[in-house]
């Protein structure tokens, strides 16, 4: 078995929007059948990127410590919320993930969870 | 064929089922590939002295095993290495007839693990190029110097781009099976898809200095070939392999005495392979049978095709029928290398005028040599000789290989030396 982290991402402009409230259903959909089949291993939803603060020593760890309000980059699409998924294989991690309101109000990335004790993939 | 051909085609076809079977036993991609590679050169260097064994799959099925179990035992023996959690220890044999009729897999359980193979290569969560690449290594067996040469990248390059390939489908866990009937609708496109970029490159090359890519053309009907034989009756499978013997029927006619490219509207019809067109028409007919009146894109393509093949000479062409054919694909879905093909079609059914509103109505083709051309064409019968001098200036600049700038060049001459001839069209 995999353990995939499925990375939801919505319109940085429609994150937090009235059709919010009407996707709850679909998750809670999503939810109770991942729980049921056994294969959701946890999950959360995010504040939206207004409430994020950011940090870096951005000149290296001897530098100081500059904190800044919002997410590190301006983007297009906000990271709002995680599920993990573990399955058997990328296909049935698919078929979990097209499950997932945000792949229809925006977009899933499925990515394998990096074992601790293994070298990491295409480095 | 010279013994040695054969022989390196057997090893060759052969390893290819044997990997499939391998990668399922081992289920590593990377150290099936490596094994079948060391049993493929040992096989190279015995038989020629010792004959070729009565079973080759067996024999490099069974070296091939031995190989990998070697190489996981070295691996393994390395300090401070991880061992690979699903490998069970092998069986020691002494007695390798034995080995060898247990290793023997039927033909049905060989064809699945085949078609996983297909699968697995040209799995959606790779990138395009990536499943050209593996195709390439692992469906059609072909080194990875081969296939650097053939996209024209340096073979560092293409290695790293299999070693990714291999990874993303290690840690990504992309599995190795055939989809189920109901996924298939969206997992086939990807493995035509793949197998018709290696024949568009064949067919019109990016770069280089060939008219054709022979070795391409053969590899993209060697796997369209494959496909077709283990999925029987898939209408779009059969459709692309017609639509490739098709388009391979015109290589001959393609290159002139000199060399040099003839575009289609001036091939030596005679020339072209008519035992290859007979078997695309009866493809085709059969690909028609089986869809049910739903023509789907590849089929549309090998209709556009067969009526080229058909017609006696390029304006005998039935263009009322490929207008229509270009209509039903486009409408499908936007394409504008189509577009631009159909904008030919209708400069030659309508008339040059036509054509050019045709061409001006098509966006985003300012960077192709093509298009350029078939504007200087319309230009050139529209009596516009300075315009059309300009876009097959522009045209030139934009050509991607050696054949197609001469092509332009001795265009411009012509030009330069005519007034009012007939036009010329395009053979892509």
């Amino acid at each position: 078995m995999t353990l995939y982290a499925a990375l939801l991402y919505y319109p940085a402009d429609r994150y937090w929007t009235e059709e919010t409230a009407e996707w709850s259903p679909g998750y809670a959909s999503f939810g109770a059948d991942a729980s049921v089949a056994g294969v959701l291993r946890g999950g959360e939803a995010l504040d939206p990127p207004g409430m994020a603060t950011t940090i870096t020593f951005a000149g290296g760890k001897d530098s100081d410590l500059v904190i800044t309000d919002g997410p590190y980059a301006e983007a297009k699409e906000a990271l709002g919320g995680f599920f993990l998924i573990e399955a058997a294989d990328l296909d049935e991690a698919i078929k979990w993930a097209a499950q997932i309101p945000a792949a229809w109000r925006g977009k899933v990335e499925l990515r394998p969870v990096f074992p601790m004790n293994g070298p990491p993939a295409g480095q | 064929m010279s013994p040695e051909d054969r022989l390196a085609e057997t090893v060759r076809d052969e390893g290819r089922r044997v990997l499939a079977t391998l990668i399922r036993v081992l289920g590593d991609l990377q150290l099936a590939e490596d094994a079948v590679q060391e049993a493929a050169v040992a096989a190279l260097r015995t038989w020629p002295a010792a004959g070729v064994p009565d079973d080759p799959r067996a024999w490099l099925t069974v070296t091939a095993r031995n190989k990998a179990y070697d190489m996981l035992r070295r691996e393994a023996a390395r300090p401070g290495k991880e061992t690979a959690a699903d490998w069970s220890a092998p069986r020691q044999s002494a007695d390798l007839a034995q080995e060898v009729l247990e290793m023997a897999e039927p033909d049905s359980v060989v064809h699945d693990d085949l078609l996983r193979l297909v699968f697995t290569c040209c799995h959606p969560a790779l990138a395009r190029e990536a499943q050209v690449a593996l195709a390439l290594r692992a469906l059609a067996g072909l080194e990875v110097a081969a296939i650097a040469r053939a996209f024209l990248v340096p073979e560092t390059t293409m290695a790293k781009r299999l070693v990714r390939a291999r990874q993303k489908i290690a840690h990504a866990r992309i599995p190795y099976r055939v989809p189920a009937d109901i996924e298939l609708p969206e997992r086939l496109p990807a493995v035509l898809a793949v197998v018709h970029l290696i024949a568009t490159e064949a067919h019109a090359p990016s770069a280089g200095d060939d008219v054709v890519r022979v070795d391409l053309e053969a590899e993209a009907l060697r796997l369209a070939r494959l496909i077709a034989g283990l999925m029987p009756g898939e209408p779009e499978v059969i459709s692309l392999l017609s639509l490739l013997l098709f388009t391979a029927a015109r290589r001959p006619a393609r290159t002139g005495a000199d060399g040099q490219p003839v575009l289609l509207a001036d091939q030596d019809r005679s020339r072209w392979d008519h035992a290859a067109i007979g078997e695309a028409s009866a493809l085709l007919a059969d690909a028609v049978r089986r869809s049910g009146g739903v023509a789907g894109p590849y089929q549309l393509q090998a209709h556009l095709a067969a009526c080229h093949a058909v017609a006696a000479s390029w304006p005998d062409t039935d263009w009322d029928r490929i207008i229509g054919l270009y209509d039903l694909a486009l409408g499908a879905s936007a394409n504008p290398a189509m577009a631009l093909n159909r904008a030919v079609a209708v400069a030659q059914r309508d008339g040059p005028a036509a054509g050019l509103a045709a061409l001006d109505g098509i966006g985003g083709l300012t960077r192709s040599h093509l298009w350029h051309a078939a504007r200087a064409d319309a230009l050139e019968r529209l009596g516009r000789p300075g315009e059309a001098r300009q876009e097959l200036l522009a045209a030139t600049g934009l050509a991607p290989t050696g054949p197609d700038q001469r092509l332009l060049a001795r265009r411009l001459d012509a030009l330069a030396t005519r007034a009012g001839q007939p036009s010329r069209g395009e053979d892509r």
